[in-house]
């Protein structure tokens, strides 16, 4: 296979069809002119400050510190970000670049809702028409979400196809964008997809990183010796890890989902774990859950924004070079650390994030007091109050929704 | 280079029959005893040539008759080597050539080496590859070559001249035009704009051309003839098939070559 400039290693590339060559050779320029133009990372970052509260904080969880007796524990505060997510990084700077292309569109794929979520938010901002895919499984885990990107003003696409979840969505925004790509960009949510997605939305996730690499030399005096993050398609793990790539002093670990277990095939682990393989889809070259004929397997996770069959390739490329290490959280495991966050530190992760708790509580009592080790809090979890509430069987709140959905019912007749 | 087997066998018709037509079905769709009858019926009724899709669980570049039909045969259990078997077979049993359209990753899964030399064997002439662009493909295409398996080049409304001439220059067999933006399955209408379009297509390369995406009627197959080598029908064979029951496809087939024959 050629490889280019557009591979990492092994991973990534970019397998599109003809219809849209000029339209990724129009993004590839325009990704160029804004990463040499240092007036583009001032006015993403000036946007960022002004519209979603950055730089977002970093916390120390002094109480979950001395519940483990190990490691310094700090907390990324990205639930913070406007719309609850770290998605509102990449999507802001995709804004600011659709502005410049001068297209009047945006479409975007979406799983917990987060990404479809703020990208509704950026185009009712920018004034762009706005559509968003959504597996209708997710339609249906999400509710809230679905709620406020309609009242923005978006249309929110339920995709009944496949597994109806992720991977259906971005088909179906591909589906719009071959048909649509002159008024038209796609809001790729994460750093998956066809070159230049994965190194772009990487490259907006870093102001993660980078304002990370500040805080913790001023709250801690040293650098992390540990820093974790949730990985579904790899977008805050990348924005988050990114900047310390070139640090072997910090340990990088990438949480994936492991849903029932990992030996139960209902999970969505893709670089750790024995059931992925290499092979090209949607776009891109990675590690995909797939059987032998390369057909799409069905994923598992409480969590809607990591049930996913592919990863990203940058990911692909740290998991083989062994510059990060993966592992996988369970459902089950993943309830435990949110109610312990909860209870310790008043902080709701999302679902999503929680994975990242998980092995980070698994290793803080093996380190010392003078090392700190970072958990990425990717997104807040009150929007998955829904989910939460019936995996803790949380009485009260199914008694107010039996009452509440009476209510309807009464008016309904 | 030589002339591979494909075109030779478009041009050998080209005098008898100005537009010729490939017809396509799903492997497995509803199931490949279905698949054996409707391929006799398109052949009996006139078809030149058969694209088989091999199905995938992504199928980006389909709309939603074909891409149900992908997820519907999937589910029925049908796999790569089902499909390879089954185009041994009918290819042995129809004396027209036979092309492959399927998505990367079934080939890359399957191994590229095993897979072409299955396909060769299996008397497949021509691959038609969505998500292979030659920037991704340039080797992979190379190898099918020496297997005597045309890569079918995609020429898009959004292909500029210079990106046609490029393209063409990885291709062999013939070319395939999509008629309009999109994915498969919606009426395309082919008007002025369409004709200049096709005619920048015919100047960029000395290949047969072939139009798909939403031909659909008699008047596209009109409109079509003195203009393209091939037609392409994809999706609405799909549609008559699940309609009418595999005795539609015969009918539908002839209904479609009587005005150019």
């Amino acid at each position: 296979m050629m490889k280019s400039n557009n591979y990492f290693g092994n991973w990534g590339g970019s397998f599109i069809p003809e219809v849209l060559h000029e339209t990724f050779a129009q993004l590839h320029r325009a990704f160029r002119e804004i990463k040499e133009d240092p007036g583009f990372w001032e006015e993403y970052k000036s946007l960022m400050a002004t519209y979603s509260g950055r730089p977002t904080p970093l916390t120390e969880a002094e109480n979950l510190t001395s519940h483990f007796g190990g490691a310094r524990i700090f907390i990324k505060r990205e639930d913070l970000n406007h719309t609850g997510a770290h998605k509102a990084n990449n999507v802001m700077g995709q804004g600011l670049l659709v502005r410049r292309m001068g297209k009047t569109r945006v479409i975007a794929e979406t799983g917990a809702g987060q990404h479809g979520l703020a990208t509704a938010t950026m185009a009712a901002k920018f004034g762009y028409d706005c559509t968003v895919y959504m597996g209708e499984e997710d339609v249906n885990r999400q509710r809230p979400n679905v709620f406020w990107m309609e009242k923005m003003g978006a249309t929110v696409v339920p995709v009944q196809d496949g597994s109806k979840t992720l991977k259906d969505a971005i088909n179906e925004a591909f589906r719009d964008w071959v048909t649509n790509m002159d008024t038209t960009h796609y809001v790729f949510g994460t750093a998956c997809g066809p070159a230049p997605f994965p190194e772009m939305v990487a490259w907006l996730q870093a102001i993660i990183g980078h304002e990370i690499q500040e805080q913790i030399i001023a709250q801690h005096g040293s650098l992390p010796a540990r820093m974790y993050a949730c990985v579904g398609g790899g977008s805050n793990a990348m924005g988050m890890f990114g900047p310390f790539l070139d640090n072997p002093d910090v340990e990088l670990v990438g949480v994936e989902a492991g849903g029932l277990g990992l030996e139960s095939g209902r999970h969505a682990a893709r670089l750790c774990g024995n059931d992925a393989s290499a092979g090209i889809a949607q776009g891109y070259k990675t590690m995909f859950l797939q059987n032998e004929d390369g057909q799409m397997l069905d994923t598992h996770s409480v969590s809607a924004g990591l049930d996913y069959v592919g990863v990203s390739p940058i990911l692909a490329n740290l998991w083989e070079e062994k510059k990060v290490r993966f592992t996988a959280a369970t459902d089950q495991e993943v309830i435990e650390a949110l109610d312990l966050t909860m209870k310790k530190e008043g902080i709701i992760p999302a679902l999503e994030s929680a994975h990242a708790f998980v092995q980070a509580f698994k290793d803080a009592p093996s380190l010392t007091a003078d090392q700190a080790i970072i958990i990425n809090n990717s997104g807040r979890g009150d929007k998955d109050i829904f989910t939460i509430a019936h995996a803790f069987d949380d009485p009260s709140w199914k008694e107010f929704i039996i009452k509440r959905a009476k209510q309807y019912d009464t008016t309904r007749n | 280079m030589t002339m591979s087997r494909l075109e030779q066998a478009i041009i050998a018709k080209k005098k008898a029959k100005p537009l010729q037509l490939m017809t396509h079905i799903v492997l497995g769709y509803p199931s490949f005893e279905a698949n054996r009858e409707v391929i006799r019926q398109m052949v009996e009724n006139g078809a030149d040539l058969i694209e088989l899709q091999i199905p995938f669980s992504e199928p980006m570049a389909d709309g939603p008759v074909i891409l149900k039909a992908n997820q519907a045969s999937i589910g029925g259990g049908a796999t790569v080597e089902d499909c390879l078997t089954f185009a041994a077979e009918i290819s042995a049993a129809h004396p027209i050539p036979f092309l492959f359209m399927s998505y990367f990753n079934i080939i890359f899964r399957f191994r590229v080496e095993r897979f072409l030399e299955r396909a060769r064997l299996a008397g497949i002439t021509g691959l038609i590859i969505p998500d292979l662009p030659p920037e991704e493909g340039d080797l992979f295409y190379k190898q099918a070559k020496e297997h005597d398996i045309a890569p079918i080049m995609i020429f898009a409304p959004t292909s500029s001249e210079e990106r046609m001439r490029e393209l063409a220059t990885h291709g062999s067999g013939f070319i395939y035009c999509t008629a309009r933006r999109g994915v498969t399955g919606k009426h395309s209408s082919l008007d002025s704009s369409f004709d200049e379009y096709l005619a920048t297509c015919r100047a960029a390369t000395r290949l047969p051309i072939a139009v798909g995406f939403g031909i659909q009627n008699q008047g596209d197959m009109v409109h079509l003839l003195g203009k393209a080598d091939i037609a392409i029908i994809g999706s609405k064979m799909i549609r008559v098939v699940d309609e009418q029951g595999v005795n539609g496809a015969g009918p539908y087939i002839k209904s479609l070559l009587e005005p150019v024959s």
